[in-house]
C-alpha cells in the first residue's frame, strides 16, 4: 500500500537535524527563552498568545469540566445514555469540545469492567475535559506498563482489582479521545450534582482511580 | 513474569550519581575490586593483552585459508566446526560452539546479534564498535542488503541473504568465497586477504591487486 | 517506524511514580514551550502527523532522557531547520539572522480561545462503505513502515474483534508524509491480552486500540 512507504529522504533529513541538540545547551531554561526571542523577531510568535495559551491551561481548562460531565450522567440517566451513545455530541451540549477532545468516547465503568486510558505511542489526551495530562500518563513507565500489566499500575496507584473484574486498557492510538465514567460511589444518594463532580477526581477519569464518597 | 520486579529499580540510581566520565568511573572500581582482593590487576593486564595481541581476526583467517585448500578440512568444518576448529586448537572464550556458514555465488550469510554484541571471540577477537552498536543491530535484520551497501557491498536481487541472529551460545563464523586469480597463492598468502569483515559477512574478499597467475 | 517511541509492552522503564498534587507546569520554560507549540505559526508541512512524526526521530538516547516539554523544544526546532524558517546558528544564538523579514501574521492572544475550540477535527467523509463489521474478527497487518504510522508494534500480525466503527479519519501514514489526508474508515479493535502476551497473561483483560482499514485484514 503506498501509505505505508513513504519517502526516506525526509524523515533523514529530519534525524539530522536532531543532532544539533548535541550542540546546544543542556538546561532547557535557556533553550526555550532563546526560541521564544527568534520567534519573537522573526514574527513567529507574538509573546503575549503565548500568555494566553498558558492561562487557557492553568486557568480555563481542566478536569472540573470532566468532573461536571460525570457528575450530570450520575444525576441525569437520559444524559448518560446520550453520553455513552454519541459523546462528542453530549459533551458538545456543555459546550466541552475542543483541540485533542472533538471526537470523544465515553467509557463506563461498572463492577464487571473497569476502563483504563493510554497513549502508548506518544501521550494523546482529551484536553478539553481534563487539561493538560499529568507528568507521569506522558512517561515511558505507565506508557510500556499500561498495556503490559495494567493490574500492576493499578496497583501503583493503590486501586486493587478484583479477579473478576475485566480490564480494558484503551489505546488512544487515534484521534478518538476517552473519558472514563466512574462508578458513583455508594452513600452519595442526597448530593446535588455539584458535590458529586467536586468528588470527581481527574484519576478516575483517566482510569487511574475510583470516585470515593 | 509480566510484572517488573520493583527491586530492580534501585540499580539505575547508582549510575547517575557517580561521574559522566567512563575512565573516571573505571579506574575508580578497578581501585576498590583491588583494595577488595576482588581483582588482581596483573589479570587485567594479562587479559588486555591476551585480545590486543594474541587472539583476533588471524586466527579466523587461518581456518578460512585452510577451508579453500584443503576440501577434506572444508567439508569437517561445514559439518563440525566446533570439533574441527578444536583440532586446530582455536576454541576459547566465546567460541565453544561455532558453526561455519558458506558463502557461495547464490549465498550470502550475515552475523549479528540483535539483543547485545555475541560475536566469536576466540575466532575474531573482539568485535568493532560498529557491530555492537544499535544501528546494526536493529538494521541488519530488517534491511541487511541496505546495510551491506553501506559497507560497499552491492548483492545481485538473485542473491540470497541469510542473516543469522546470534540469540544462543552459538557462534557463526562465515566463510567467505575465495576470491576468482588466487590460485597460486599459498596457504598464508590467502590468509593474509582474509578480512575480520568478510568473516562477519560485511564484506567479501577481494584478491590481491597484483594477482599471481 | 519502529522507534523507542512505540512502548506499549517494554520492560524496563520503572514504576509510574505518580507525583502527589503535580503542577500543571513544572517550569516556566514547560509553559513558554505549550504556549509556543499553541501559538506559534508552523510551517504548513506540518500538520499533527508530520509534528509526531518529527517527535518519533528525536535520537533514542534524547528521547528517552529528555522531559516532555523539552520533545516539544526539539521538534519544533527540526522543524524550522528542516522548513529553511530558522538556521541553526540562529537557533544557537536566539537571534534572527541581520537582514531577516520580520512576519507580521503570528496568532494574536484573542484569537488562542477560538482556536482552543475549534481546531483538530479529523473526522473527513470516506466514499466506499466501511470494509469490516462490528464483532468481527481482524488481525493486525505486519507492516513495518519505517514513516509515521500509529499501528503500535505490540498488536502486529495479532487478531482482534471489531467493537467500534468511528467512520472516516484523516490517516496518519499518508498525511505526515506530504500525501494528503487519504482518510480512511477508523474502527476501535478489541485484543484480549493473551493473544498480545502469551498464555501467561490475563484471561479475560484486553487492550483496545484504534486502527484503521489498512492496518487490518480479514482474520
Amino acid at each position: 500500500m503506498s501509505q505505508h512507504s513513504h519517502g526516506r529522504d525526509d524523515s533523514a533529513k529530519i534525524a539530522d537535524h536532531h543532532h544539533i541538540h548535541s550542540e546546544l545547551p543542556s538546561d532547557p531554561a535557556l533553550r526555550v527563552k532563546a526560541l521564544e526571542s527568534l520567534l519573537a523577531e522573526k514574527g513567529l510568535v507574538d509573546p503575549a498568545t503565548i500568555d494566553a495559551w498558558v492561562e487557557i491551561y492553568e486557568s480555563k481548562i481542566g478536569p472540573r469540566h470532566g468532573a461536571k460531565v460525570v457528575a450530570k450522567a450520575w444525576v441525569d440517566p437520559a444524559y448518560k445514555q446520550r453520553l455513552l451513545t454519541d459523546a462528542t455530541k453530549a459533551i458538545g451540549e456543555l459546550d466541552m469540545l475542543g483541540g485533542q477532545g472533538q471526537h470523544m468516547v465515553a467509557l463506563e465503568n461498572t463492577p464487571g469492567v473497569h476502563n483504563l486510558v493510554v497513549c502508548t505511542l506518544c501521550s494523546c489526551y482529551p484536553l478539553p475535559v481534563l487539561g493538560l495530562p499529568p507528568a507521569w500518563y506522558k512517561s515511558a513507565p505507565y506508557r510500556s506498563r499500561a498495556v503490559l500489566d495494567p493490574r500492576g499500575v493499578l496497583k501503583e496507584f493503590g486501586l486493587e482489582l478484583p479477579e473478576h473484574v475485566k480490564i480494558r486498557v484503551w489505546d488512544s492510538t487515534a484521534e478518538v479521545r476517552y473519558l472514563v465514567l466512574p462508578e458513583r460511589p455508594a452513600g452519595t444518594e442526597k448530593l446535588t450534582e455539584e458535590q458529586l463532580a467536586a468528588l470527581v477526581t481527574r484519576d478516575a477519569m483517566i482510569g487511574v482511580a475510583k470516585v470515593t464518597a | 513474569m509480566l510484572k517488573d520486579h520493583p527491586h530492580h529499580h534501585d540499580h539505575p540510581r547508582a549510575h547517575s550519581e557517580v561521574p559522566s566520565d567512563p575512565a573516571l568511573r573505571t579506574k575508580t572500581l578497578e581501585s576498590l575490586l583491588t583494595e577488595k582482593g576482588l581483582v588482581d590487576p596483573a589479570a587485567i593486564d594479562a587479559w588486555v593483552d591476551a585480545y590486543e595481541k594474541k587472539i583476533g581476526p588471524r586466527r579466523g583467517a587461518a581456518i578460512v585459508a585452510r577451508a579453500w585448500v584443503d576440501p577434506a578440512f572444508k567439508a569437517r568444518l561445514l559439518s563440525d566446526a566446533t570439533g574441527t576448529i578444536e583440532t586446530v586448537g582455536f576454541l576459547g572464550r566465546e567460541a565453544q560452539h561455532v558453526v561455519v556458514l558458506e558463502n557461495t555465488p547464490a549465498i550470502h550469510n550475515l552475523v549479528v546479534c540483535t539483543l547485545c554484541s555475541c560475536y566469536p571471540w576466540g575466532l575474531l577477537g573482539l568485535p568493532p564498535r560498529w557491530y555492537k552498536a544499535a544501528p546494526y543491530r536493529a538494521r541488519s535484520v530488517m534491511d541487511p542488503r541496505r546495510v551491506l551497501a553501506e559497507f560497499g557491498l552491492a548483492l545481485g536481487e538473485e542473491v540470497e541473504v541469510r542473516v543469522w541472529d546470534s540469540t544462543a551460545e552459538i557462534r557463526y563464523l562465515v566463510l567467505p568465497e575465495r576470491p576468482a586469480g588466487t590460485d597460486g597463492l599459498s596457504e598464508a598468502e590467502l590468509a593474509a586477504l582474509v578480512t575480520r569483515d568478510a568473516m562477519i559477512g560485511v564484506a567479501k574478499v577481494e584478491a590481491p591487486k597484483e594477482a599471481k597467475a | 517506524m519502529n522507534g523507542v517511541h512505540d512502548m506499549g509492552g517494554m520492560h524496563g522503564h520503572g514504576p509510574v511514580a505518580p507525583e502527589k498534587g503535580e503542577p500543571v507546569f513544572h517550569a516556566r520554560w514547560e509553559a513558554r514551550m505549550l504556549g509556543i507549540r499553541r501559538g506559534a505559526t508552523f510551517p504548513s508541512e506540518v500538520n499533527i502527523d508530520r509534528w509526531r512524526h518529527i517527535r518519533e526521530l528525536i535520537p533514542p538516547h534524547l528521547y528517552l532522557s529528555r522531559s516532555y516539554y523539552d520533545h516539544w523544544y526539539m521538534s519544533y526546532v527540526a522543524a524550522l531547520l528542516q522548513s529553511g524558517w530558522a538556521t541553526a546558528e540562529e537557533i544557537k544564538s536566539g537571534h534572527a539572522g541581520s537582514g531577516t523579514a520580520k512576519r507580521n501574521d503570528a496568532m494574536r492572544p484573542d484569537q488562542a480561545w477560538e482556536s482552543q475550540k475549534t481546531r483538530g477535527v479529523f473526522t473527513r467523509a470516506v466514499e466506499t462503505p466501511p470494509l469490516f463489521a462490528m464483532g468481527q474478527r481482524v488481525r493486525a497487518r505486519n507492516i513495518n513502515p519505517s514513516g509515521h504510522t500509529r499501528l503500535p508494534r505490540y498488536v502486529r500480525g495479532r487478531v482482534g474483534i471489531v467493537g467500534r466503527h468511528h467512520g472516516g479519519h484523516v490517516l496518519p501514514d499518508s498525511n505526515a508524509h506530504g500525501k494528503g489526508e487519504a482518510p480512511e474508515h477508523l474502527y476501535t479493535v478489541a485484543f484480549s491480552m493473551q493473544e498480545l502476551w502469551g498464555a501467561e497473561a490475563s484471561p479475560h483483560d484486553e487492550i483496545c486500540a484504534d486502527l484503521w482499514e489498512s492496518y487490518l485484514e480479514p482474520a
